[in-house]
């Protein structure tokens, strides 16, 4: 128990500390980042479409980012 | 028709779409209306998808998504058409997403319907994201939960044969690393239980009593239970012009013993404002389930039993090209702007234990000695979208 409270106080204490950090790429300079070519997935039913594809066919699933639904399984 | 492991996986669905979405900084997207076509032709099976979709800001902070998907089947994978004859099916699939932001938070609710004449899913997804730290971080937690009911189809009747359900906890975290570099990590565990097989897939066993092929086919025996996780890690560059990298890497695992590595990289190049190009190349490659085996040596020889194809070991690569043209660059009407856009992808599938017994056997080859199987897929989307 005392060893779970460490870990709480120590975890409080960290998240604390990070609250106070500075951005280190300003608002700014986020004109590259905020370009649709750095978009994840731009077109998201696409990316959904395709990925149902792999999770009708494959063993894994999960994770991806994107997911398809639909058939594909006959 | 029903794949109640592959069915079940796609409660990640909506959960893994909206994650990705909300991943980013707590803004709605703009409005847009979706027109989707798409053609998937490879082992046997024809599958034509239409789709479509429209999302709307009702205010600044709160908006709604509606979709309509239809999913055509013709044809059958081959360990189907093994025992079976070719199947038409028709899947039709209602979606609804409600997104409401509240200073750095977004909050997410979806309810998702699909319906086939032997299966049935409903799925319900709440999801959570923050940005923190400057907007360089965004945290994202989401749940899914979902009910299936599963049938078989057999003469224009369908018999329904049992319930799944699913639960998915997923966790995903964003960072901007540098002005040019973006970064991104997502967990996801998903649960099931219930009816988890493919009713229309068999196992095969040697047979004696069957001299003309050497063996019998019977019914898969899966288990009630599966839990599976599947971390994925990746990033995206910006380079020195205006073009990005991506690349992406996914370990799954789950306890039917499946374990699988999914590796993806990606090219994306702006041409003249008006195009814009992409290239993607992607491999996979697993081990087989523990309870897996092409070929069992008499019936009942395991407690569970399963020839299903996405159960072996296997591994599949892709190139994909993807080509967006803009077009009314000035609007028009409430249109602000338009694109459309064509991707195809060629995908070829190795099996190393799933073997071709469609078209390979006795007298030449012994059951078990078959080639293993494989098949080369074709994907074609061609969409129109516009934004408002």
């Amino acid at each position: 128990m005392v060893r779970v409270r460490l870990v709480l106080i120590g975890a409080a204490l960290a998240l604390g500390g990070c609250v106070n950090v500075k951005p280190w790429v300003k608002p700014y300079e986020r004109d590259r980042l905020a370009d649709p070519i750095m978009s994840w997935d731009r077109d998201a039913i696409s990316a959904a479409y395709l990925n149902h594809i792999y999770e009708s066919r494959e063993g894994s699933r999960g994770a991806t980012g994107t997911a398809g639904g639909g058939c594909g399984c006959n | 028709m029903a794949n109640a492991h592959k069915k079940l996986g796609q409660l990640s669905t909506v959960a893994a779409m909206l994650l990705a979405r909300t991943a980013g900084a707590a803004v709605l997207p703009d409005d847009r209306a979706d027109v989707f076509y798409s053609k998937y032709t490879g082992g046997g099976m024809d599958i034509t998808g239409k789709s479509v979709s429209v999302r709307k800001k009702v205010t600044e902070a709160f908006g709604v998504e509606g979709n309509y998907f239809v999913d055509s089947v013709s044809g059958a994978s081959i360990d189907v058409l093994s025992s079976a004859s070719s199947i038409h099916d028709e899947r039709k699939q209602k979606s609804l997403t409600l997104n409401y932001i509240r200073d750095k938070t977004e909050y997410t609710a979806s309810y998702t319907n699909s319906t086939e004449n032997d299966y049935i899913s409903n799925t319900t997804h709440f999801s959570l994201s923050q940005d923190m730290f400057g907007d360089l971080t965004t945290v994202t937690l989401g749940f899914t939960t979902s009910r299936n009911k599963v049938g078989e189809r057999s003469g224009g009747l369908t018999n329904w044969l049992g319930h799944a359900y699913s639960k998915s906890y997923e966790a995903g975290l964003t960072q901007i690393l540098t002005k040019d570099l973006i970064a991104g990590v997502t967990f996801e565990v998903i649960t099931d239980q219930g009816f988890l097989a493919n009713p229309y897939r068999s196992i095969r066993y040697l047979d004696p009593s069957n001299p003309a092929k050497g063996y019998s086919l019977g019914s898969q025996v899966y288990p009630g239970t599966h839990t599976s996780n599947a971390v994925e890690a990746r990033a995206k560059y910006y380079l020195p012009y205006r073009a990005a990298i991506s690349a992406s890497y996914r370990f799954y695992s789950d306890t039917w013993g499946i374990r699988g590595n999914t590796v993806e990289l990606g090219y994306i190049q702006p041409v003249a404002n008006r195009w814009i190009f992409e290239g993607r190349v992607r491999y996979y490659k697993q081990g087989h389930a523990t309870f897996y085996s092409d070929l069992f040596p008499f019936a009942g020889s395991q407690n569970f039993m399963g020839r299903d194809q996405n159960l072996a070991s296997s591994q599949n690569t892709t190139i994909g090209a993807k080509a967006t043209y803009a077009f009314l660059p000035d609007g028009w009407k409430v249109f602000k702007r338009g694109t459309v856009t064509l991707d195809v992808s060629r995908i070829r599938f190795k099996y190393s234990d799933f073997r071709n017994i469609k078209d390979f056997g006795l007298p030449t080859y012994q059951p078990g000695s078959e080639p293993p199987y494989h098949f080369d897929a074709t994907v074609l989307q061609l969409y129109m979208s516009m934004f408002f």
